[in-house]
């Protein structure tokens, strides 16, 4: 008879620590730890090089006969073109300072999920072909010559990093590891290699506007659509208009929100507010979509889908762009947008017309987030709250990774919260503001199926959501992002079951006294509200 | 209870081996950052599984078998559940503590086993104590499910959430008051 | 393996320098290697910092640290969210002289159990500090035998460096600080798993050959009493280009100069270009005012993009039949093709 092993040795049989050292130890793929390869009609969608049938299990991944070549080549182009590149690929000292900051890492335990050894996975291949150091010394100087195990490690890990950019913080020398994924994974796409939940999306941005991929037609009926439910809650008649040339401003938002809940109730607070103030704003159907799934793609992509913002509010004749809650969004109008297709001198400098307050923040890509523009509304006394209505709320409030590292939007949002609701409490400050944890799913990988990846990465963010919860009965937490709201939905569902989500202006939309409502008795969800009795 | 009191002596050995037990099967280079790292932000799985074989012990070894089993199993588990690969390799840190126990015990078992009227009483409650450690077991059986389970919903419902507002528009779903919210529980009121 | 082969390595330096001295191959020693080192360094270093320089940086991606310049009635960070050269300034003074990132490592809450805990970060931030502080101070004090008359500053390096006042010759309080400071940044590599995972066989060899330089010169110092008017004597006549070969300096003053000697011909290839780099590095010399002031991407190219008329071309009928305001209202000549 076979000889058993015992419990605790067969509990190892997965996690024999890897006696190899980790440039020697090939990659495995567990089932619920990657994300689908990309199918060959959405790198098509976006001309992406070698559209093909691939499969992430196939041994064969079906690349062209030349493809370290073509890595190599890709490498030193972007080598010439980008500082952060070169300088992060030379002086790295691997003091370890960024090893326990990554998410992943302290949710997965895997050692290559340390940031640092995130980067030397591409830092060895460029000493090898690139440094002097590498061709002389080659092993000893860290150095290791790119092969198919090497490449698939790659894929591995860059679609394991949410581009957070949390170990950036603490780096020494600010190597920020979001640079080296986004180049790792231009490079791969070079190569046709990437994942489908980011593919699609960014496919179908380009060729119909927005991710969800709603026709122009659909995206208008998917907004008309609250406004029944909006008519109901407030006995309000709210009318938006869309691709209305000649108003006054342009309103672009992640589509997640026009069409994914709990993100729609978000959208709903947006109409509500606009409504009120009276404001001349479109939507529009072309530029429907504030996110950029092309972003983590590459940067050529990104521009392509960002283009269109410009692109509208120019067609369109506004005067500036106010942009909705999201997280990846906002870095990009705030990092690039302006660098790839602006300037934006058909543009006004964006002056609130009903504080008459001028965002010289903005003063070169005329474009507003909306939770500046609201702050701005309720500190001049503007809007009519009532947080009492949100009292059945004890609202935290999540940082989101590129709102916080890539812009540093923190007063704003968290003073509209404490205008629209009562009960407001912080998670530990470890976890917030630039030391904010990642949802987990950020970066284009909330796919289905890698849930459990999902679910570790997110822990170290859902761990100080239950704390607060633990403490302060926190039931709801905000944030600013689209992403957010449908990954933390999940993660809160696995962890903290009894937390919901909710972005800014849904809290806001349901503490706004419009005028003419109805005795309001249900929120925007459409759930009683505690203590009011129906008429 | 003499098997009870002598566990109690050694409580403070017999968690930090069941914990070491635990993290081993974590790579070198984390199971070191887990056992160290106290801040519970910065290391939740290492907290998670101290707080939980923390509070198993402490069932296992008060008189009645109460306390919240099922919380501390889930403190373990939950986290378990979407690391490993395998119910085995989620579950087997439960039995381990009856191979910590046995060889924290091995020489005040063997001395008391020269006296037989002690030697019966103390395997007897020895036996016991396994027992109980099964029945943690078995909860931790329904647990691991439970979690599985939860994964599969969440998965289901992003798909569902998906298209949910499509079936809506097209007057395929039977419109409710209250919409479906995402999340457990609470689809269609 | 790399732990053990810098020390291999190291030791091989030395045995090499202490063969030469006995051999009398004063020239290499003294005048060939330190000419050599040097000139590899300062041309080394340079086309390291040109050719980052030359770089361009595309895109504005300062890592924001603190609350965004806003509205007037929100306070902005205006050091670690900087948007003027001020703020920057601040902020690159922080970094590069109080290590200001590595420093965020030590705050902690809520600790459960000893107190040691989150203290190996802490002690990473406070012995980085004082290996390169003091490795600064031992610079600044050697400069004594490259000038003819000592300034005020060295001298004043000098007194404070040994304000404890033990022992003949006075105790350098840098140089017991950098051989603790190294020595703890070794053993670290050693012991922590997590880091010994990551470390490379460069990334003990420098702290290896550090411990050498620093062990012949505090040798010299203090214990063999090395022949200072003979080593301020050669070293003047380098840097007067005229190199005078003075007798009987000692064996461990060769090892201690061919170990410098390799330390800086090592410099520009490895990672301790961090020294150079760290002026440059975009994520913290860089201001948040890209939604101010426009940043050109050097590079930029044009791609193709999904024009409105294209979009309007694909999509003209659906958006009629929902009433949306078309640019050209007419009827489309054929079902047009819509891409996936």
């Amino acid at each position: 008879m076979a000889k058993l092993p015992k419990p605790e040795e067969l509990g190892k049989v997965d996690y024999i620590p890897p006696m190899t050292p980790w440039m020697e130890t090939p990659v495995e793929f567990k089932p619920g730890t990657f994300c689908n390869a990309a199918k060959e009609k959405s790198l098509a969608g976006l001309d992406m090089p070698n559209a093909r049938k691939w499969s992430v299990k196939d041994d064969d991944w079906q690349l062209p006969e030349n493809w370290q070549e073509i890595i190599m080549e890709g490498l030193r182009d972007r080598l010439d073109k980008y500082r952060s590149l070169r300088l992060f690929m030379d002086i790295c000292v691997r003091c370890g300072a960024c090893a326990d900051k990554c998410h992943f890492f302290i949710g997965t335990g895997d050692p290559k999920n340390m940031p640092v050894l995130r980067a030397e996975l591409l830092r060895s291949v460029y000493r090898n072909d690139f440094t002097t150091a590498g061709k002389i010394f080659g092993k000893f100087a860290g150095a290791r010559k790119l092969t198919i195990d090497v490449l698939k490690e790659w894929w591995y890990y860059f679609f394991q990093c949410t581009e957070c950019r949390r170990c950036s913080v603490f780096c020494p020398y600010g190597i920020d590891t979001a640079e080296i994924t986004i180049i790792g994974r231009e490079l791969l796409n070079l190569l046709g290699l990437n994942i489908d939940w980011i593919m699609g999306p960014a496919s179908a941005c380009y060729n119909k506007g927005n991710h969800l991929g709603l026709e122009p037609h659909t995206f208008k009926s998917s907004i008309e659509f609250f406004l029944d439910d909006l008519k109901d809650i407030t006995g309000i008649n709210i009318e938006p208009s869309f691709n209305r040339k000649g108003a006054e401003i342009l309103f672009v938002t992640p589509s997640g929100d026009v069409f994914a809940d709990p993100g729609t109730y978000t959208c709903m607070g947006y109409l509500m507010l606009f409504h009120e103030l009276g404001l001349d704003y479109t939507w529009s159907t072309y530029a429907s979509e504030g996110g950029n799934f092309g972003f983590f793609t590459s940067f050529e992509a990104a521009k392509k889908l960002n283009y269109k913002i410009y692109a509208e509010a120019k067609r369109l004749g506004v005067k500036y762009i106010i942009g909705g809650e999201c997280g990846h969004m906002w870095r990009l109008l705030n990092q690039y947008m302006d660098t790839w297709n602006g300037p934006a001198d058909f543009l006004e400098v964006p002056v609130s017309p009903i504080t008459g307050t001028r965002f010289e923040n903005t003063k070169s890509t005329k474009m507003v987030h909306i939770a500046e523009f609201t702050a701005d509304l309720i500190r001049h006394g503007k809007l009519n709250l009532d947080p009492s209505r949100n009292d059945h709320l004890n609202v935290t409030f999540h940082d989101s990774c590129n709102t916080s590292r890539g812009m540093g939007i923190l007063e704003e949002p968290r003073y509209i919260i404490n205008k629209v609701c009562k009960n407001f409490y912080e998670m530990p400050e470890n976890t917030i503001r630039e030391k904010t944890f990642c949802c987990g799913s950020g970066s284009g990988l909330n796919a289905s199926e890698n849930m459990e990846m999902r679910m570790k990465a997110g822990l170290p963010r859902a761990n100080a959501v239950k704390y607060v919860r633990d403490q302060h009965n926190v039931n709801m937490l905000a944030n600013i992002c689209a992403i957010d709201r449908a990954a933390l939905t999940a993660l809160m569902t696995y962890w903290v079951p009894d937390v919901t989500v909710a972005g800014v202006h849904e809290l806001l939309g349901n503490a706004l006294v419009m005028k003419g409502e109805k005795k309001r008795i249900t929120d925007l969800r459409g759930e009683p509200l505690p203590g009011v009795e129906e008429d | 209870m003499m098997i009870i009191n002598l566990i109690l002596e050694k409580k403070d050995n017999i968690i930090k081996k069941w914990f070491d037990v635990i993290l081993d099967t974590y790579p070198d280079e984390t199971s070191r950052f887990m056992r160290r790292q106290k801040d519970r932000f910065a290391n939740p799985v290492g907290y998670s599984i101290l707080q939980g074989v923390k509070g198993l012990f402490d069932c296992l070894t008060s008189k009645t078998d109460s306390g919240d089993v099922s919380a501390f199993l889930d403190d373990i588990i939950r986290v378990k559940a979407v690391q490993d690969s395998s119910a085995v390799q989620a579950l087997s840190f439960v039995f381990s503590l009856k191979t910590v126990v046995r060889q924290e015990l091995a020489d005040d078992i063997r001395k008391s086993l020269t006296d037989v009227k002690n030697g019966n009483q103390i395997m007897e409650e020895l036996l016991d104590f396994e027992s109980r450690i099964d029945k943690q077991a078995l909860l931790a059986f329904d647990i691991y499910m439970q979690c599985r389970e939860k994964i599969y919903e969440i998965r289901a419902n992003d798909v569902k959430n998906q298209t949910f507002r499509l079936l809506q528009q097209a007057n395929l779903v039977y419109e409710h008051k209250n919409r479906v919210v995402f999340g457990p529980g609470s689809t269609d009121k | 393996m790399g732990a053990l082969l810098s020390f291999v390595g190291v030791s091989i330096l030395i045995l090499f320098a202490v063969i030469g001295a006995k051999a009398n191959m004063y020239t290499l020693l003294g005048v060939i290697i330190p000419y050599a080192a040097v000139a590899i360094f300062i041309v080394g270093v340079v086309i390291r910092v040109v050719r980052w320089g030359r770089t361009p940086v595309p895109f504005r991606i300062p890592t924001t640290c603190g609350q965004q310049k806003s509205l007037p009635w929100i306070k902005q960070n205006k050091i670690e969210n900087p948007t003027s050269t001020a703020g920057v300034i601040a902020r690159m003074f922080f970094e590069i002289f109080l290590f200001r990132s590595l420093f965020r490592n030590v705050k902690t809450e809520l600790r459960d159990g000893p107190k040691l805990d989150y203290a190996s970060a802490k002690w990473l931030w406070f012995v980085g500090l004082v290996f390169h502080w003091s490795f600064l101070v031992i610079v600044v004090r050697h400069m004594r035998f490259f000038l003819e008359k000592v300034p005020f500053l060295i001298q004043l390096a000098e007194n404070l460096d040994g304000f404890l006042q033990i022992g003949v010759p006075g105790l350098y309080m840098t140089d017991v600080a950098i051989i603790g400071a190294v020595t703890f940044l070794y053993v670290r590599r050693v012991v922590i798993p997590q880091i010994h995972y990551i470390s490379l066989p460069a990334d003990y060899f420098p702290l290896v050959l550090i411990l050498g330089i620093c062990g012949s010169g505090v040798l010299m110092r203090y214990f063999t009493k090395v022949h200072i008017v003979g080593v301020k004597a050669f070293t003047m006549g380098l840097v007067s280009f005229s190199p005078k070969i003075p007798e009987g300096i000692g064996t461990i003053f060769w090892v201690h100069i061919f170990l410098i000697s390799v330390l800086l011909a090592y410099f520009p290839f490895s990672k301790l270009v961090h020294m150079a780099g760290i002026f440059m590095s975009p994520t913290r010399n860089m201001m948040n005012n890209s939604r101010m002031v426009r940043h050109v991407n050097p590079w930029d190219y044009p791609v193709k993009m999904r024009t409105y008329a294209e979009y309007e071309d694909a999509f003209r009928d659906k958006m009629k039949a929902a009433g949306l305001p078309l640019e050209k209202d007419e009827e489309p000549v054929e079902q047009s093709e819509e891409k996936e």
